[in-house]
């Protein structure tokens, strides 16, 4: 089990208590989709991805973009047991949509980057340590169930 | 994955502009690489103190972005231009190279942080590429 202590737990609630889920969620999946450009092989169905500005305008992209980040919420209200939280979550993304695990931390990467240039000085490096040993739980629960 | 002609010059440009913030970028960059990843810290032993924001780590995180920006000088060919750093790398520094990428996160991240508007995605693209360009560059010698 992963032990949060009370600074780490406040400081992943505080991100998440400001957090735009629509700004942040469509320019975290944008960024991903355009810097990691093989991982729009999951996005056939998602209309024009012709190209970055056409990614950036894509409506489909900025909801699922939404979508994916609210789903953190689940990790946010469970983060005693996220592993179990996100077991149904992981068989989907293996079973169904049949998505690398590699790309959850190439998301993941997007994503901190996306609040670190959000939060500026604000993403002190006590703020990333938290911020990033979340994301590494979330990721590693959701590849866990592949098999 | 070489860089086209266009992100070339998006590196040489964000760079530029990046020029003036260059040093704290460089230890801000570091001291999170080893605050974020501790494991890191195993390469700087032989410091009087390797914790983040530490004057020995501030001062090394300086020293590589300047390596850095030295490398976009030579962007048209990294492996002959750091030949020297790559043979100190492979014989004598030994740092596995999944390093590179851990310590290129933590500068994307703080060039983010900085320059929240410059930092678009195609820039992102193109500085990763080449910051990725590099790290081959200095494993050229490995094995």
């Amino acid at each position: 089990m992963v032990e949060w202590t009370d600074s780490e737990r406040a400081i992943i609630n505080s991100i998440f208590s400001t957090l735009d889920y629509e700004e942040i969620g469509r320019k975290s999946l944008c960024r991903c989709l355009i810097v990691y450009p093989w991982t729009q092989r999951y996005f056939g169905a998602f209309g024009n991805l012709y190209n970055a500005e056409t990614i950036m305008a894509n409506p489909l992209i900025a909801a699922h973009g939404t979508k994916i980040l609210h789903g953190l919420d689940r990790a946010l209200k469970n983060m005693d047991d996220i592993k179990n939280t996100y077991a149904e979550l992981s068989l989907l993304h293996s079973d169904k949509l049949h998505v690398d695990p590699d790309n959850f931390r190439l998301l993941a990467d997007c994503l901190t980057v996306v609040i670190a240039a959000k939060m500026g000085t604000g993403f002190t490096v006590e703020t990333q340590v938290a911020w990033q040993k979340f994301l590494s739980v979330v990721v590693s629960a959701l590849g866990r169930q592949y098999h | 994955m070489s860089l086209s002609a266009k992100q070339k010059a998006t590196v040489k440009d964000f760079f530029g502009k990046m020029a003036t913030r260059s040093d704290d970028i460089g230890a801000e960059a570091l001291s999170r690489l080893v605050a974020v990843y501790p494991q890191t810290k195993s390469y700087f032993a032989h410091w009087k103190s390797a914790s983040p924001g530490s004057a020995p780590v501030r001062k090394h995180g300086i020293t590589i972005m300047g390596g850095v920006y030295d490398a976009v000088g030579k962007i048209d060919d990294l492996k002959a231009g750091l030949l020297s750093l790559s043979e100190l790398h492979a014989f004598m520094l030994r740092v596995d190279p999944v390093n590179f990428k851990l310590l290129a996160h933590c500068m994307l991240v703080c060039m983010s942080m900085v320059f929240p508007e410059e930092f678009t995605p195609q820039v992102h693209v193109a500085v990763d590429k080449f910051l990725a360009q590099l790290a081959l560059a200095l494993c050229e010698k490995y094995r």
